[in-house]
């Protein structure tokens, strides 16, 4: 079945069935790899991308699900938060594997967006969706107040 | 589609190399050789003449060589062809850093590429030259091979400057990625060229520590920072090839089942569905998408033979090794007369008994390769961390000869040990599902995280039984350990060199040594199950830490002293009492807590990388509550301490996480765990605060991917031992009750 989606602010049709996961429409039709497969169950957050701007697991929202609401991704998200909250990112080198990280940006920007100024029991409530294997929690949190900060300035 | 041609520079590349946690033990040159297929090791420098100009084929790194580890491009970009995986820990910042500060590169120009396989270049001298990636090695071996392969292409650019210019190489100065004599001066682009067919000196002078610019550095960024904030590194999951098909499986039940028969109508309905084929790993489903694949395989009726299988729980296993605990073991080390010195008048004796789960490494990537058969020959795509078995396995797989199989390395997301195996079981399961469908194609075999879970080569379970004492003036005299558990390495092309006597290497590491026992006696037994084990982060010092730094501290409590005071009387090495003693004061050891907290420390030798780390901690009704973790770290030479303070934070967390929830545990042989519910991964909210204090040291380099992990379980049960007055001998602390005293 044709479906048109709003991803990344421009009009993208897939031919796939309305029960597809999001998250393979975006890897598999699209080519849009940077939204990750982790556990396929809303358990790690690694396929987290923006629906409307509300951080979303892109495993359990099927196809049928977004409707008209506009998708953002790792390639496709901008603006001032998430500016800030990558330059926070590579100052203090918070990746390991990596692997993880797209859905880390993409929730401490969502975050951001609410909360200009989050206390470290607002980053846990907002983040402890998002698993790092590698633990890089120490640095994810650091780079979160190191980015409210890049967005005071 | 998105092809493989147009992924980032570097990103997919040729071979690297690998194995993790595979014990400090070099493997024997003869018997690698031997069990590679008798491929050549011989570890080079690369710097001899003939093979200096071999361009590393695959690599995707451009430009003209000037060894094996070195390729300057036109615009001035220099590769530094990495010989290891990297799958988080660093390696390719902590190589390129070498190569590049005796170049005096310019940092923001240097990326990386991964090594083809090729052991006679890229092989790991502390594996005896077989190529791979383990056991926290990378960086102490191969220290001053690129120092050396960074100082030659130095040279190298000199000498062209010089001739080009008609001046003295004397007067010729590198700073910085530029080259200069007088007012003249060049690029490192502008001279690749004609540098390149430089002669290669033969043993280029390398620097002196206090002329480094990068090495020991701080603000030396990685270099896959932006390609991992921006979502454009590649990793294996993500590869699309021409014509490439998906495959997903069903696995059997239980570890030693095989499939006998299947139905595959229901399949074969779900649209995109192209193939089902038998394996012996299970049956596969191929499709043009990942989620028709795995509607695929749910849609398949398997009918399992089982009458090979694992039916025991995980209950029935460690029932098993306590049972062992009642006979002798296979003495592992023995000194003194352990049993007199027991029962000597006045010694206050301890006792313990110790329980370590099965543990999953649970890589935030599940485990995956691609493979295609084509003309006689096999490519390989996968974060492959231990080129020298994956190849020779591939090509027994696939039917060819070795030199017909071509292996290209991606990024890995984390490892733990997991890509690093003897068998190669997913490189195996995917060059074996491509040789059934035989259509030539390339086909990626995705593991969902349930596959990735109940997929076996698992931390080993353990029992340990130590019996202590100290005598009257609180001095430890006697210490008999032994290990019960299954062999990581029996059965492995590693049992020959590094099973000693019987004595599996992996197993029992870490039990003695650190501290000056004077009668003391370690004994091994070990079992036989039908579970696959493999090295996890840190091997078997995940559990030997655990025990002898949780005895530790019942020794000292039994001796009336204070667990830093008690372990710095006793601890042989000097470096290790340094950490102890730096960790304690960082931490403020023995000044006041916050009402509610409580502090334990453990030290730990691992990987010749010494780590001391205190806790401090905080009960609550949802269980203990790290709070905050102090670690000291003698590495040697530091290559980038921001890296190495990046692996310890990560080693804590992953130790952390653990110890807190994680076991693998068997109903009648089936894995009950499936996803990150049941085995449940670390979170933010659960990650203390940590710091990390390095050593300054001239001492060689050691690794640090591993190291950080030892101590922390131990350390957090002393603290709760500190609260509460009871020893926990059990992992992983859930649901224990821990009420402070
Ligand atoms: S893949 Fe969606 S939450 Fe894990
Ligand atoms: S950086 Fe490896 S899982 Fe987060």
């Amino acid at each position: 079945m044709a479906v048109t989606l709003t991803v990344n602010g421009q009009a993208r049709t897939v031919d796939a069935d309305p029960d597809t996961p999001l998250l393979w429409v975006l890897r598999d039709e699209l080519d849009l790899v940077g939204t990750k497969f982790g556990c396929g169950q809303a358990l790690c957050g690694a396929c987290t991308v923006h629906l409307d701007g509300t951080p979303t697991r892109s495993c359990q929202t099927t196809l049928g699900d977004v409707g008209d609401a506009k998708i953002v991704t790792i390639e496709g998200v901008q603006g001032r938060e998430a500016e800030a909250v990558r330059a926070a990112w590579v100052s203090l080198d918070v990746v390991q594997c990596g692997y993880c990280q797209s859905g880390q940006i993409m929730s401490a920007v969502a975050l951001l967006t609410e909360n200009k100024k989050p206390a470290d029991s607002d980053i846990d409530a907002a983040m402890d969706g998002n698993v790092c294997r590698c633990a890089t929690y120490h640095r994810i949190r650091a780079a979160i107040h190191d980015a409210a900060r890049r967005l005071e300035a | 589609m998105h092809m493989l041609q147009k992924l980032e520079p570097g990103a997919v590349s040729g071979l690297a190399a690998t194995l993790s946690g595979a014990a400090q033990t070099p493997l024997s040159r003869r018997f690698v050789l031997a069990a590679m297929g008798g491929a050549g090791i011989g570890l080079v420098l690369g710097l001899r003449p003939e093979v200096a100009h071999a361009a590393p084929a695959g690599t995707g790194a451009t430009g003209p060589a000037f060894n094996p580890f070195v390729r300057i491009a036109p615009d001035g970009t220099v590769t530094v062809i990495v010989k290891h995986l990297d799958k988080g820990q660093g390696i390719a910042t902590g190589l390129a850093t070498l190569a590049a500060d005796e170049m005096d590169a310019n940092w923001s120009k240097v990326t990386t590429a991964f090594a083809p396989a090729d052991p006679k270049i890229y092989g790991n001298a502390a594996f005896g030259g077989a190529q791979g990636t383990g056991g926290s090695t990378s960086i102490a071996a191969s220290y001053t091979i690129y120092r050396t392969a960074g100082a030659a292409a130095r040279a190298m650019l000199v000498a062209a400057a010089a001739r080009q210019w008609g001046v003295d190489p004397a007067t010729v100065t590198v700073s910085n990625g530029v080259v200069s004599a007088g007012s003249r001066s060049a690029g490192f682009g502008a001279l690749a060229e004609a540098a390149a067919k430089e002669q290669v000196p033969a043993e280029p002078k390398l620097k002196a520590a206090s002329a480094f610019t990068l090495i020991g550095k701080e603000g030396v960024h990685r270099v896959d920072n932006l390609a991992k904030t921006t979502g454009a590194r590649i990793y294996t999951q993500d590869l699309k090839l021409p014509d490439m098909l998906v495959a997903v499986v069903a696995h059997p039940p239980r570890f030693g089942a095989t499939p006998k028969s299947f139905d595959a109508t229901a399949a074969k309905a779900v649209k995109g569905v192209k193939d089902v084929v038998m394996v012996p790993q299970g049956v596969a489903v191929l499709a043009t998408t990942t989620h028709a694949a795995i509607k695929g395989r749910d849609a398949l009726k398997v009918v399992w033979d089982e009458s090979g299988a694992e039916t025991r729980s995980s209950s029935d296993i460690l029932a098993d090794y306590r049972g062992a605990l009642g006979k002798p073991g296979l003495p592992v080390e023995a000194h003194g007369d352990v049993e007199k010195a027991l029962k000597a008048p006045g010694v206050k004796l301890v006792e313990a008994e110790f329980e370590f789960p099965y543990l999953a490494h649970a890589a935030m990537e599940p485990m995956n390769a691609a493979a295609q058969i084509k003309d006689g020959a096999v490519t390989i795509w996968t974060g492959c961390q231990f080129p020298s078995a994956d190849l020779p396995n591939a090509a027994r797989t696939a039917g060819v000869a070795p030199d017909k199989v071509e292996i290209h390395t991606l990024w890995a997301g984390g490892s733990f040990g997991r890509r690093a195996l003897a068998s190669s079981d997913f490189v195996v399961e995917a060059v074996a599902i491509a040789k059934a469908h035989g259509k030539g194609v390339p086909v990626k075999l995705v593991w969902t995280r349930e596959d990735d879970m109940k997929a076996g080569y698992y931390r080993p379970a353990y029992v340990h039984k130590v019996r202590a004492a100290v005598d009257a003036s609180g001095k430890p005299v006697a210490w008999h350990h032994h290990v019960v558990g299954q062999s990581i390495l029996a059965g492995t092309f590693f049992e020959q060199v590094m099973v000693k006597n019987g004595v599996d290497e992996t197993s029992i590491e870490g039990t003695h040594g650190t501290y000056d026992i004077p009668n003391m006696k370690v004994e091994l037994s070990t079992m036989k199950a039908g579970v696959p084990v493999l090295w996890w982060r840190s091997v078997g010092h995940t559990h030997t830490a655990y025990a002898v730094e949780v005895v530790m501290d019942q020794l000292a409590r039994a001796a009336g002293q204070d667990p830093v005071a008690f372990r710095l009387a006793y601890a042989t090495d000097e470096r290790m009492k340094a950490v102890i003693r730096l960790a304690a004061d960082k931490a403020g050891w023995g000044t006041p807590l916050p009402a509610g907290r409580s502090r334990g420390i453990a030290a730990h030798k691992s990987f010749n990388t010494y780590v001391a780390e205190v806790v401090e901690i905080s009960l609550a009704d949802a269980g203990v509550k790290v709070e905050r973790v102090v670690a000291a770290v003698d590495c040697g030479v530091v290559v980038n301490p921001d890296v190495v303070r990046a692996q310890i934070e990560g080693g804590v967390g992953f130790g952390l996480g653990a110890a807190l929830h994680d076991a693998i545990t068997l109903d009648k042989g089936a894995v009950q765990q499936a996803n990150f519910d049941t085995y449940e991964p670390l979170r933010m909210s659960q990650m203390p605060k940590v710091e990390v204090h390095l050593v300054a040291s001239d001492a060689a380099p050691t690794g640090v991917g591993e190291p950080g992990v030892p101590p922390l379980a131990p350390a957090v049960a002393n603290a709760v031992l500190a609260a509460t007055g009871r020893p926990v001998h059990r992992l992983p602390f859930a649901g224990q009750a821990f009420k402070p005293a």
